[in-house]
């Protein structure tokens, strides 16, 4: 029914990546410009603020510094399950691709949940993004950083239960799938390892 | 189409497996300075430049290794060049007003 | 591509083959009709604004009445009204109208067939980039029937302005997020087609010139459109979280002191709006060059002048048109230094725009012109688009920008690069291939009337708003004889807008054409213009997969007149460069 696409499974002679990846790249390439402009005006409204945060006080009394570590340790370790399920993968077993995959899947859930506890003490105390403009880089920021969170989740999830199916179809391009799925996730983690500094200890 | 997914020798794969444990006690422990420099309580300038050296350093980190950028093919180079360029350039636009607004008001 | 596929595809319901449909030809197709309805209606809205400018404050007859008593009070436009048709026919011409048709169009329908690709490389991602457009666009145009009408703060929606401005700015920035997320991904769909879908021989030296051109508008779109995403978060953030991100402390509106917490900063917005909004402009105009290079080729029946130098010189206008954005800032207190930065970024990237420009004037030279209906539009966007960027030249100079800045000079120059610029090389696009997408040729005798209507309307147009802009005439004025300098120029307000109402006639030709020419235009075969390019070694409509034998590319794209040739025409698929010599269909088809 669909057209023979070249270069879906096996790499181009003379870029060597197959399609797909590529495309990813340059997906993250315009993540980078969007992340890149968030963080520009972040900059640019916080020189422009006499006292950051405006009410006074330091980001680090504001935010929960033990917490967004935790959370930093737990999107590091997802990174590295997900590398192994990538690697589960390349060394032919679907089985620890399925172990690794699972527990990325599970430990972006703790990210989330963790996330869940911090903003709602934040509403709790009234703290909303209308607040001043602390809180409304800190929750435009880690609000779209946590829908990529979800994005990955929902991406991973397919690769762990239905998408599975292609690795009896053609393995080369699931692991394919696999790594384009981790580039995306990586970057999801590398936004984070920015994002935690400038909010949450400066 | 397929099968070929395993042309490379699983065995000597696994050879690589080591690096990532490393690079991933080596973010974790860096993570953990960054929050320690952090109740230091250093000079403003000084602070910024530290955290934000050891995030870049995490970031090189993921992106050489998890996302093998280490060893990538041109094609990809070349957007992630151009994309770098762009990016630094979105960078600059707090320096375009926030600064020279500054030079305005003080009269410098 | 194997006759597997294409007896399959006779068997897909109608809603796969024509709504939701994968193949890249149906998706420019679709892009480029709603593309064109959009266009319409964004013109329309320009009409009806002509109005209130040519006669202030008299009844618009008939559409008066129809338009309601809200946006017509006693049939007479009311001032907020006349905002939302200015906002909304900028929106519309840029973002729903002219982008969508000459990449969306033209780029997706072309693209693939002229680099010898089955389809784009991922097709199911083409689709979904339809179908995030389409109801950007629809919800865009829907936002006129919410309360307090659709946004009313410019096409450039600056704040605080856009901040506080009615409902019909929320849903514009909804209407932006879709929009700019279908831009994206075809950008990023765009890229992959031409870097790794390229037929066997087809190296970048040897790609049409159109093909160079949506490669770089794609890098563009890609890199520049994330911004104005995050800045159109931001600004959705202000509207209904109640941040302040564009507000500044103490900001009085209706003098009452807002209730917000402050400390934003107006000016972010209009960086981030015009890091994007600089290089759209090339977005807008490298694919409609990169059109009239194809026509121009075909129709002087020789090669290009200076190829390689036409597609260094788009490269480089690719790279230049990120650093020139704050131009269109000079009055926002930026200072001199970078003032004088962005003046000579701007005067530079000035200079491979009039190399394209010259390339194709030296084309012309020594050429046997057909003047085709194509080939008139195509050489009308010569002159045209040399008036629009020449008169930019003295709004890119701080100086004379401070005179011209916002007047109705800065309206006619823009104009002139994009309505008979790149609209005009859209239209040679769609009379140029036209034949390839629905098998017949339109009515060559009503293009010729299409065109020369046009081409006298629109001058009648935009040129008499250069003598308005330096009479200092402000844009964006309900009602210009409130002012002595506006009532001196007032005439030519009645000169144009009766221009534009002709201008809108002869479209009408243009409309019957397209639908005449579907049941009854004359048929056509595999290449009906004797062109050189791949697109032509398909069938007129090409089937899905497009291509009966895989295409090898033997030549340059341009090779026309080749001396000790039986034919003024070697097409790049043809092994002996001599003639019509088409790949044979497998089997005797």
């Amino acid at each position: 029914m669909e057209t023979a696409i070249p270069h879906l499974v096996e790499p181009h002679p003379v870029t060597g990546i197959p399609n797909g990846k590529f495309g990813i790249w340059l997906f993250l390439a315009s993540e980078v410009m969007l992340f890149g402009a968030l963080f520009s005006s972040y900059v640019l409204i916080r020189v422009g603020a006499p006292h950051w945060p405006p009410e006074g006080g330091l980001s680090s009394e504001v935010l929960n510094v033990p917490l967004g570590t935790f959370n930093t340790a737990v999107l590091i370790t997802s990174s590295i399950t997900m590398v192994l399920a990538w690697a589960s993968c390349k060394m032919g077993s679907l089985p620890k691709f399925k172990l690794w995959m699972a527990a990325t899947v599970g430990l972006a859930l703790v990210f989330l949940v963790v996330k869940y506890f911090e903003y709602s003490d934040k509403f709790h105390h009234g703290h909303f993004p209308s607040h001043d403009n602390f809180y409304g880089i800190y929750f435009v920021l880690t609000g779209l950083h946590g829908l990529h969170i979800v994005g990955g989740i929902v991406v991973n999830t397919y690769l762990l239960t239905f998408g599975s199916k292609l690795w009896n179809v053609d393995r080369e391009w699931f692991t394919n799938r696999v790594e384009n799925a981790g580039l995306y996730w990586h970057f999801v983690d590398l936004v984070w390892i920015f994002l935690f500094p400038s909010l949450y200890l400066l | 189409m397929a099968e070929h997914a395993q042309s490379e020798n699983p065995e000597e794969f696994k050879k690589h497996l080591g690096r990532y444990y490393v690079v991933f006690v080596a973010l974790l422990c860096l993570t953990a300075i960054t929050v320690g420099v952090s109740y230091l309580k250093l000079n403003r300038p000084l602070a910024i430049a530290v955290a934000l050296i050891i995030a870049t350093v995490k970031a090189g980190m993921v992106a050489a290794v998890f996302m093998h950028l280490i060893s990538e093919k041109k094609v990809i180079y070349a957007v992630l060049v151009l994309t770098a360029l762009f990016f630094a350039l979105v960078l600059l636009i707090p320096s375009f007003t926030a600064y020279e607004g500054h030079h305005i008001i003080t009269g410098t | 591509m194997s006759d597997h596929a294409h007896a399959e595809h006779h068997e897909m319901p109608f809603w796969r083959k024509y709504i939701f449909s994968v193949d890249h030809k149906v998706i420019g197709i679709q892009y480029a009709v709603s593309a064109l309805v959009f266009l319409l209606v964004g013109f329309s809205l320009m009409m009806i604004m002509r109005w209130q400018l040519a006669y202030p404050g008299q009844p618009l007859p008939i559409l008066g009445k129809i338009l309601g008593d809200t946006a017509m009070p006693g049939g007479v436009m009311a001032p907020e009204f006349y905002n939302q048709l200015g906002a909304m026919h900028g929106t519309i011409m840029v973002f729903m109208g002219v982008v969508p048709l000459a990449v969306g169009g033209f780029g997706n329908f072309v693209t693939p067939l002229q680099i010898g690709a089955p389809d784009m490389a991922f097709p199911r991602l083409n689709m979904i980039s339809y179908w995030a457009f389409l109801p950007g666009g629809l919800i865009m145009l829907a936002s006129f029937f919410v309360q307090g009408g659709a946004a009313q703060s410019g096409w450039t929606s600056y704040p605080p302005l856009s901040d506080i401005a009615p409902a019909g700015q929320t849903i514009w920035c909804f209407g932006m997020v879709l929009l700019i997320t279908s831009s994206l991904l075809g950008s990023i769909n765009f890229i992959v087609t031409i870097v790794q879908l390229r037929a066997k021989g087809l190296t970048y030296w040897r790609l049409p010139f159109f093909v160079h051109a949506q490669l770089v508008t794609a890098f563009l779109l890609l890199l520049a459109f994330p911004p104005l995403e995050a800045a159109t978060v931001l600004q959705l953030m202000d509207r209904l979280a109640g941040t302040s991100f564009f507000l500044p402390s103490g900001l009085v509106v209706s003098g009452e002191q807002l209730k917000i917490a402050g400390g934003g900063n107006p000016l972010l917005w209009q960086h981030l709006f015009w890091f994007l909004a600089h290089p759209e402009v090339y977005v807008l105009i490298l694919p409609a060059m990169g059109i009239v290079a194809e026509v121009i080729a075909n129709n002087t029946r020789k090669p290009l002048w200076g190829y390689r130098l036409l597609v260094y010189s788009v490269v480089f206008v690719g790279f230049m048109s990120f650093v020139v954005w704050a131009h269109h800032m000079f009055m926002t207190g930026m200072g001199t230094t970078m003032s004088t930065f962005f003046q000579t970024t701007t005067m530079i990237i000035s200079v491979p725009s009039v190399i394209i420009l010259t390339c194709f004037i030296m084309s012309l030279y020594g050429g046997a012109i057909r003047f085709t209906t194509p080939m008139l539009f195509a050489t009308a966007f010569l002159p045209m688009f040399a008036i629009g960027g020449l008169t930019g030249l003295p709004l890119g100079l701080t100086a004379s920008d401070i005179y011209l800045h916002d007047t109705f000079y800065v309206i006619a120059h823009f104009h002139y690069v994009v309505a008979p610029g790149t609209l005009f090389a859209l239209f040679a696009g769609i009379y140029y291939w036209y034949p390839k997408a629905t098998g017949r040729k339109l009515n060559e005798t009503l293009g010729k009337i299409h065109f020369w209507a046009s081409f006298v309307a629109i001058n009648f147009v935009f040129m008499p708003m250069f003598f308005q802009g330096m009479a200092g005439l402000s844009r964006r004025l309900y009602d210009p004889t409130i002012y002595a300098h506006g009532r001196g120029v007032q005439a030519l307000n009645v000169v144009i807008s009766w221009g534009a109402w002709g201008l809108g006639l002869a479209q009408l030709v243009f409309i019957v054409n397209f639908f005449l020419s579907l049941k009854s235009g004359a048929r056509v075969a595999e290449n009906p213009w004797n062109a050189t390019t791949l697109e032509w070694a398909t069938p007129s409509p090409p089937g899905h997969g497009n291509f009966l034998t895989e295409p090898v590319v033997y030549r340059e794209p341009y090779e026309y007149s080749v001396p000790g040739k039986a034919n003024d025409f070697s097409p790049q698929f043809s092994p002996e460069g001599d003639g019509p010599a088409r790949p044979q269909p497998r089997g005797g088809a």
